[in-house]
């Protein structure tokens, strides 16, 4: 892992790999959840403008445990966050994660979510808004182990694209061997709406603060009543603050 | 109040609006009828500054304000009301959050301090008791998941906590029930049947016409405004349609 990823790799097709040469190699965190528990992951990349950061996470769910993945990135020319999961059975994985970049940021979160058992539940929601130049990616494979039945797997993926200039790659992805499973995935990239703009400006309400409330309604809400809710609503508040 | 000459209006390069002039002074109430696809709501959104509504020709004085340099936001601190025909959902965004941003910006706008949330809460909760709308609809996203009726008492809600001078009211009485054209009649007369108030009421139908008593009652037809008369003109309409007037 030592050698600097190309764009060969599909997890790094959409990356800016001038950046991530500043940082390589990067160091692996590794999880193990013992079965019945439970781990909070909390990722927030705010850093200045200029910084490049690359977060990977391996985390073993055992039986009946669950992790729960937090992710904003808001700032920095590269954020990256790589999360590689293997759920035993009945356990639970959560990732929540919102981007946004504005510049010539790009901003990623790669997951690779194997249900190796059966009965184990994984729900992904990802929210990105993205402005000027920005990348914003999510790539998200899912595989389902032959012995893995009943599994509930679920991954939502919404992009906001505020200039034409802008790009959002989302890429739900199955891979799956086992029969009886509920897998549902969608991805849709999207403007902001100009009916609802023109509703909130008939009421008086100015554009900057008018496309401010629906951006907020749409990354919004992500965290809310999570212990995380009041910090990332911040970065992510200023962030947007920043880009209109 | 409101002025308009000789208004030409087009969308997408299609002419709707064809040469309407229409004056309503503060204190009056004129009602619009006219066949479907006349261009009423056009009007409205021309009035209110919708984007992808070109006005070619004409004049829009509204309070001494030339309306076609203002942006929508702006028509709307200066007293501008539009009540729509199809009230726009907006998921993830409550009423009284969007409402007290509406009102906190028009205040900002005429150099009035902000009001607080309790201030603000005090306002909400007593105008959608008047209009008999169940307060807590206002904490649910704007117009998701409201009934016809419900979206358009919720109109009449979020005039009156606006209190705007001049209100455009696009059909308002479509999709209400009996109690609620009552309920919606009478908080049209209460917000704004006042000497400095005046109300462009467009309808298709007598019935909002019994509660709220028009002075002036115009026919628009193919961009147009092809015949004005009294409150019996109304009646008349409802007797005998369209086809002698738009002919
Ligand atoms: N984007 C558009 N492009 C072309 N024509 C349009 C567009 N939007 C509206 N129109 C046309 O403009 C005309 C006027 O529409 P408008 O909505 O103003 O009618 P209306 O008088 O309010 O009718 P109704 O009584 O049915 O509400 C209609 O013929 C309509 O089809
Ligand atoms: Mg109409």
């Amino acid at each position: 892992m030592t050698a600097l990823p190309t764009k060969r790799d599909e997890t790094w097709r959409y990356s800016d790999l001038e950046a991530v040469a500043r940082v390589w190699p990067v160091a692996t965190h590794a999880h193990v959840v013992p079965a019945g528990e439970t781990l909070a992951l909390p990722i927030l990349l705010d850093a200045a403008d200029d910084a490049v950061t690359i977060e990977d996470h391996e985390i073993e769910i055992g039986a009946s445990a669950q992790a729960i993945v937090h992710v904003a990135i808001t700032s920095g020319r590269l954020g990256r966050v790589f999360v590689k999961v293997r759920l035993a059975e009945g356990a639970h994985f959560e990732l929540t994660g919102a981007i946004v970049g504005g510049g010539s940021d790009t901003h990623e979160i790669v997951t690779r979510v194997t249900h190796a058992e059966p009965n184990a539940t994984s729900a992904q929601t990802v929210r990105i808004v993205l402005g000027g130049q920005a990348t914003g990616s999510y790539l998200g494979k899912v595989a389902v182990a032959r012995d893995a039945q009943k599994t509930d797997a679920t991954q939502s993926a919404k992009a906001m694209l505020l200039a034409r200039t802008a790009t959002a790659n989302l890429k739900p992805e199955l891979e799956i061997y086992a029969d009886d499973v509920k897998c549902a995935h969608g991805a849709t990239v999207g403007e902001l709406d100009a009916q609802a703009l023109f509703y909130l400006a008939a009421r008086g309400i100015p554009p900057a603060e008018a496309k401010a409330l629906l951006l907020r309604a749409f990354v919004g809400g992500l965290f809310e009543g999570t212990p995380d809710e009041t910090r990332f609503d911040a970065a992510i508040d200023a962030a947007l603050e920043k880009m209109l | 109040m409101l002025k308009i000459e000789n208004l030409h209006a087009e969308i997408d390069g299609k002419q709707i609006l064809k040469g309407l002039s229409l004056a309503v002074n503060a204190g009056e109430i004129h009602a619009i009828m006219g066949p479907n696809g006349a261009g009423k709501s056009t009007l409205g959104y021309v009035l209110a500054g919708k984007p992808g509504y070109e006005v070619t020709d004409g004049t829009l004085n509204f309070l001494n304000f030339d309306l076609r340099d203002m942006a929508p936001h702006a028509r709307a601190a200066a007293g501008l009301f539009l009540g729509f025909q199809y009230p726009v959902e907006i998921p993830g965004v409550s009423n009284l959050q969007f409402l007290r941003e509406a009102l906190n910006a028009q205040r900002k706008g005429r150099g009035e301090p902000p009001l607080s949330g309790a201030e603000f809460l005090k306002i909400a909760r007593a105008q959608a008791a008047a209009l008999g709308l169940d307060p807590e609809m206002l904490k649910r996203p704007v117009n998701v998941g409201f009934s016809g009726g419900e979206k358009k008492r919720a109109e009449m809600v979020q005039m009156g906590i606006i209190d705007p001078k001049f209100a455009i009211l696009d059909e308002t009485d479509s999709g209400l029930d009996i109690d609620a054209l009552r309920a919606v009649g009478a908080g049209i007369n209460t917000i704004m049947r006042k000497p400095d108030r005046a109300v462009l009421l467009i309808t298709h139908y007598q019935r909002l016409l019994d509660y709220v008593r028009p002075d002036f009652v115009h026919v628009l037809a193919d961009g147009r405004i092809v015949r004005s008369g009294g409150p019996e003109l109304a009646l008349e309409l409802e007797r005998e349609g369209y086809k002698d007037i738009a002919a």
